[in-house]
């Protein structure tokens, strides 16, 4: 239930950049959301959806784009996305091992009119 | 019209975690995020790293919970500085409840100040709260699965602790099944393996924060 917290920084996020621009009303907020970033995006959606009530973001479409996980080996370089719970290299069976990606968790843009 | 925004959700709480990182740094205070499910020994371990500690650094617990001060009372009649956060339903502490904490505790008279997160494995492995040392609490009768079923948390931790060591002949726990999977999923974290009622393993769990201690006060020394 931590997408209440992250859903409240998206909108202010949101209702920051649109009062920026300008614009009178948002229609579509585009979200970067990695694999592993622990946000479950219809929970985000959920929130947003009387969050947002009264807001110049009421009835904004809310567009997850989603981030495979994916890790780099520190050994061979090997870049892999990681399946398995070891999360050993696919090539060399190393663990030594960094997430390259799957952590995001940003707004990418809004389209306002 | 589309605007580009490029900006991090959680931005707002990282300036505060941020803010916390210097005011800490400027008090050149040792800060521990203590993380674990509800029940797995965490109020209990920091009284006994408050025993531990008494002679070699000052430290203070700043108290997660969704309710009730029940924590904080038992620190307090042990004699260990100690102050409550309510999150009334929040199910992890923020960047900014953590600063209101720091504003309210004697950080002139402190080394070291442990953040005992609010029970749940999930939630608070995703707010940054200006801390130096992530740390997961895992206890025996949980089973050794956790690191499989949570994994964020294992992944980010600078040291995994087992706690309830004790219980080990009483309950399923396969301890080289929970440190293959904990070292698989994060190689850099220290293990230990503790017990709060006993003490067992409490004297390397505290000169591994004491090292901590003193390698961030030599960092900061050689800025």
């Amino acid at each position: 239930m931590h997408e209440m917290a992250i859903t409240r920084s998206m909108l202010d996020i949101v209702l920051e950049e649109a009062a920026k621009s300008g614009s009178g009303r948002v229609t579509m907020i585009n979200v970067v959301l990695g694999e592993m970033s622990g946000v479950v995006d219809t929970c985000v959606q959920f929130y947003f959806d009387f969050m947002s009530k009264d807001t110049p973001a009421e009835g904004a479409e809310l567009n997850f784009r989603k981030m495979p996980k994916q890790a780099k080996c520190r050994k061979c370089g090997s870049v892999f996305s990681p399946t398995d719970i070891f999360w050993s290299c696919d090539k060399c069976g190393s663990m030594e091992i960094e997430v390259t990606a799957g952590n995001e968790l940003y707004v990418e843009s809004i389209e306002v009119e | 019209m589309e605007v580009k925004v490029l900006k991090n959700i959680l931005n707002a709480n990282n300036q505060i975690a941020e803010q916390n990182r210097r005011l800490l740094a400027e008090k050149s205070i040792l800060a521990v995020n203590v993380m674990s499910s509800p029940g797995a020994g965490k109020t209990t371990l920091m009284l006994r790293t408050a025993e531990e500690l008494e002679d070699k650094a000052r430290i203070a617990v700043i108290e997660g919970d969704v309710s009730s001060s029940l924590d904080t009372e038992k620190l307090v009649q042990a004699g260990v500085t100690a102050i409550q956060i309510n999150t009334d339903g929040g199910c992890h502490l923020d960047a900014g409840m953590v600063n209101s904490a720091l504003q309210n505790l004697p950080l002139d008279e402190l080394d070291i100040v442990f953040i005992e997160n609010v029970g749940n494995l999930i939630c608070p492995g995703e707010f940054e709260l200006g801390e130096h040392l992530k740390v997961v609490i895992s206890s025996t009768p949980e089973g050794e699965d956790k690191p499989h079923k949570y994994p964020l948390l294992f992944t980010i931790a600078d040291a995994i602790v087992v706690n309830k060591t004790d219980l080990i002949p009483h309950v399923s726990f396969d301890m080289d099944s929970f440190s293959r999977v904990a070292k698989g999923l994060n190689k850099r974290a220290a293990l230990f393996e503790v017990c709060g009622i006993t003490g067992e393993g409490i004297g390397e769990w505290g000169a591994w924060i004491m090292d901590n201690l003193g390698k961030m006060r030599a960092e900061a020394g050689n800025k």
